[in-house]
């Protein structure tokens, strides 16, 4: 096991401030894992942001509008979409249980699904909840394989037996559960016939079952043959062997590296404590192929906002409009905004996030951070300090030092090459 | 485009999975882009294929006038132009007043117009009918594009194609391998931090991790680009090419104006860059509303912009190699909604313009008395339009690339 508390701390939540740092220092690497992954204490910091009440969604007694109606009811939904935005971001930020709302960050981009599509702020913070409150992997995918904003997304309503889509079978085996080269187009097809016949209902909130557009005859499917419908699907994919590894992967690749492969020990070790997550990513940081891969992740856009905030003190809640606004198209030009992964595949990683546009967007939300933080006095030292940077190199080292103001100072490290990679 | 800007259509799109870009594009600079060139061999490298891309949807029925069409008149009186002030290409049909330069390269036969193309069965989400454009999978959503695919079939390298947007379009990712994304957006830096800072900010260390590395990379791109769109700029200033207007709010952050993406193309082929296809844009033609003026200030941009290109372009042996092919994800309603705009539609017109183009009429337009559901009909698959690029252009079997696609290749750009 490795003995980087900090990097402990940078992977698993949105990035540590200076006095969780200390505190976890002295705790020790082993404490402070199963603090951030069993916190016995309750989340005080979350109850500061408390989840937005929406109300029914604006289309849902609807059935026919009028161009103004329309008009009307996708405003509200755009100040909804934003309302949740916020909501998650400042929570984010202000949750004790860092490595659980991270985690939950993280399955949202595994499910990754767009409100771009969904239109329904409802059924997205629908998702979101789903996600967050399940009980583990199993749960979760029997969940989402009726969950109204992803059955949405993947076209779900449109498959009947009439006319089969598979959109949605063939994601749950290659993006969310199995992973490409599992499974043949055959089995493609005959998943989306098991999952045929379900609705989406706005009002309710709700997928619901129509059994006349339900597929009932046999099918195929990985060698099991009857007629299965979208829970024995759903089971079905679960008890491959492909399934705990495939998932060990995908968090690998978000919580570890990018670039390098998981080592089939680590994998296997994640896969063994399946369907947990939480003791999947205990096994994870407990490896010792975790600690090897210090300095190789870099930050996803949503990380190093909610992180500086976190470092700075500020928080989302009481910005003024016009800088939350600022904020929030600050995120959405670097690539990545809640609630709008660029597509089903999830956010990029890596080397993606680092293009010379996303280079001047990060200054300049920097620069919007910095002036809200309000520092009056600051050397490279302290602001190393702050942002939980283990030290600078020479290069940042002399730009720091030749700044006055402490504003710019701030942009500059937030900036920095040191301060994008943990 | 209000609300869906162009940037979330990029952003949107299906790259996903196991695509290329799971593995990360490949952000490059315009510089290091020019560094690849040699002006020695500019022109004998093959043919060169600009992708325009025009975001939002649009309104083909009033870009291309069937003017002598009575149910033209009729069905859009809020919006139909007076045959008078249509410029005529044939009997039947004319091209916006504010398209005068594609007049004169209509004249010079250098333009192809492919009448009434779509696909079957039209989506009309923007998202989606971008998707299946870029994608070229009308039926099944897919994460690769079909230059993408093209790239990973010639086992090419990324500058081979080249995106002057913010985010790599889907056109341009394939399974394996995936185009370059140049960024091309004017400099900005927040009070109190100059480029000397950022210039800094971004020398390499010796021995720092490979990502950290590439942050400070990025920084130096970032100047290297600033300083050659602003070179680009100022040389099309002294040509009196300039003076085009910003590009209305598409919400795009750090796109630039269409003039600017092809004076960059230009500059790249006359460097005799090796990059086969460059994929650039203009959004905005979501007009739901007041559309005449709005539209009309856009196609007022296009013009311009494809005309001093494909002028510069036949001034030297590489332009001449070029072949420019624009498109939109769709047309418009045939019939005006209550706001003086249009509702998204289906078929539209593609233009094909260059040196090599054998201008004139190809496809067929669509009749407006045999409509579906208040939709024009598409007489011509767009697949069959890219897989002739492919074909003529790119020398590729456009089977190969496109499934679905068809038989022979269209005529507009003669092989030889």
């Amino acid at each position: 096991m490795t003995d980087d508390v900090a990097l402990l701390l940078a992977r698993a939540g949105f990035g540590p401030t200076a006095a969780e740092l200390a505190v976890a220092r002295k705790t020790g690497y082993a404490g402070t894992l199963s603090a951030l992954l069993d916190p016995s204490l309750p989340d005080i910091g979350a109850t500061s942001a408390p989840e937005p009440r929406l109300g029914m969604d604006p289309f849902a007694d609807l059935p026919t509008p009028t161009n103004q109606q329309r008009i009307e009811a996708n405003g509200i939904r755009d100040r909804q979409i934003e309302e949740i935005t916020r909501w998650w971001l400042d929570r984010m930020t202000v949750t004790d249980h860092q490595a659980l709302e991270k985690l939950v960050f993280f399955w949202h981009g595994h499910w990754a699904t767009s409100v771009d599509k969904v239109r329904s702020p409802q059924l997205m913070l629908l998702q979101h909840r789903t996600m967050r409150g399940a009980r583990d992997f199993v749960d979760m995918c029997h969940k989402m394989a009726v969950d109204p904003a992803l059955v949405y997304w993947l076209d779900g309503q449109l498959n009947t037996k009439a006319s089969p889509n598979e959109n949605l079978g063939r994601e749950l085996m290659e993006l969310f559960m199995l992973g490409i080269g599992n499974y043949t187009e055959k089995d493609v097809k005959e998943a989306g016939r098991a999952l045929t016949g379900w609705r989406v209902s706005l009002g309710s909130e709700a997928c619901f079952f129509q059994p006349e557009q339900h597929d009932s005859g046999s099918k195929t499917i990985l060698g099991v043959t009857g007629a299965l419908d979208t829970a024995r699907l759903v089971d079905l994919l679960l008890r491959r062997k492909e399934c705990p590894r495939f998932v060990a992967a995908r968090m690998w690749r978000r919580y570890a590296s990018s670039s390098q492969p998981i080592p089939e020990p680590t994998r296997e070790a994640m896969a063994e404590v399946f369907p947990a997550p939480r003791a999947m990513l205990r096994v994870l940081f407990e490896d010792e192929a975790f600690g090897a891969t210090a300095g190789s992740l870099v930050k996803q856009p949503v990380e190093w906002l909610v992180g500086g905030m976190r470092q700075l003190g500020l928080r989302l809640g009481g910005l003024p409009a016009e800088t939350l606004t600022t904020i929030l198209k600050g995120l959405r030009d670097l690539g990545q905004l809640p609630f709008v992964p660029p597509s089903v595949g999830g956010w990029t990683a890596g080397g993606s996030w680092l293009t010379s546009a996303a280079a001047q967007v990060r200054l300049a939300l920097a620069g919007t951070l910095a002036t809200l933080a309000a520092v009056e006095k600051l050397t490279p030292d302290e602001v190393a300090y702050i942002l939980c940077v283990e030290g600078w190199t020479d290069r940042t080292y002399a730009v720091l030092r030749g700044v006055k103001d402490p504003r710019h100072l701030l942009i500059l490290a937030m900036a920095s090459p040191e301060y994008l990679v943990t | 485009m209000d609300a869906l800007t162009r940037r979330r259509f990029l952003l949107a799109s299906g790259v996903a999975g196991a695509g290329a870009l799971m593995a990360g594009t490949t952000a490059i600079g315009i510089a290091e882009l020019l560094r690849k060139g040699d002006r020695a061999v500019a022109g004998s490298q093959g043919q060169v294929l600009v992708l325009v891309t025009l975001y939002g949807g649009n309104d083909g029925l009033n870009t291309v006038i069937p003017y002598a069409d009575p149910a033209y008149h009729s069905l859009r009186p809020e919006l139909a132009y007076p045959q008078e002030k249509v410029l005529h290409l044939d009997d039947a049909l004319g091209l916006n007043p504010k398209l005068p330069g594609l007049k004169r390269l209509w004249d010079e036969k250098r333009l192809a117009i492919v009448s009434g193309v779509g696909y079957p069965r039209p989506d009309l989400s923007h998202f989606r009918s971008m998707d299946i454009w870029q994608t070229a999978s009308p039926l099944t959503p897919i994460h690769t594009g079909w230059v993408g695919r093209w790239l990973d079939g010639t086992r090419a390298s990324p500058e081979m194609a080249v995106s002057f947007e913010p985010v790599l379009p889907v056109l341009l990712a394939g399974e394996t391998r995936a185009g370059a994304c140049v960024s091309i957006g004017g400099l900005t830096l927040p009070e109190g931090i100059d480029a000397k800072m950022v210039a800094e900010l971004g020398r390499p260390q010796p021995g720092e991790p490979a990502m950290q590395a590439q942050a400070a990379t990025s920084y130096t791109d970032l100047l290297q680009v600033e300083r050659l769109v602003r070179e680009v700029e100022h040389a099309d200033d002294a040509d009196d090419k300039g003076g085009e207007p910003a590009v209305p709010a598409t919400g795009t952050g750090g796109a630039s104006a269409l003039s600017t993406q092809l004076s960059l193309v230009a500059r790249c082929v006359e460097a005799g860059v090796p990059t086969r296809v460059y994929s650039v844009s203009l959004g905005g033609f979501d007009t739901h509303a007041a559309e005449i003026a709005g539209h009309e200030m856009l196609l007022g941009q296009l013009d311009a912009a494809l005309t001093s290109f494909v002028d510069r372009m036949g001034q030297t042996e590489a332009g001449r190699q070029v072949t420019v092919l624009v498109y939109s994800e769709f047309g418009r309603r045939v019939v005006a909604n209550a706001s003086q705009g249009t509702d998204h539609g289906t078929a539209g017109p593609v233009f094909v313009l260059g040196h090599r183009v054998a201008g004139g009429f190809y496809g067929e337009q669509p009749s407006l008395a045999d409509l579906d559901n208040g939709d024009l009909k598409s007489n011509v698959d767009f697949r069959q339009v890219f897989g002739t690029v492919l074909d003529s252009v790119l020398q590729a079997d456009p089977a190969k690339y496109i499934d679905g696609y068809q038989g022979e290749p269209m005529r507009f750009v003669p092989v030889g």
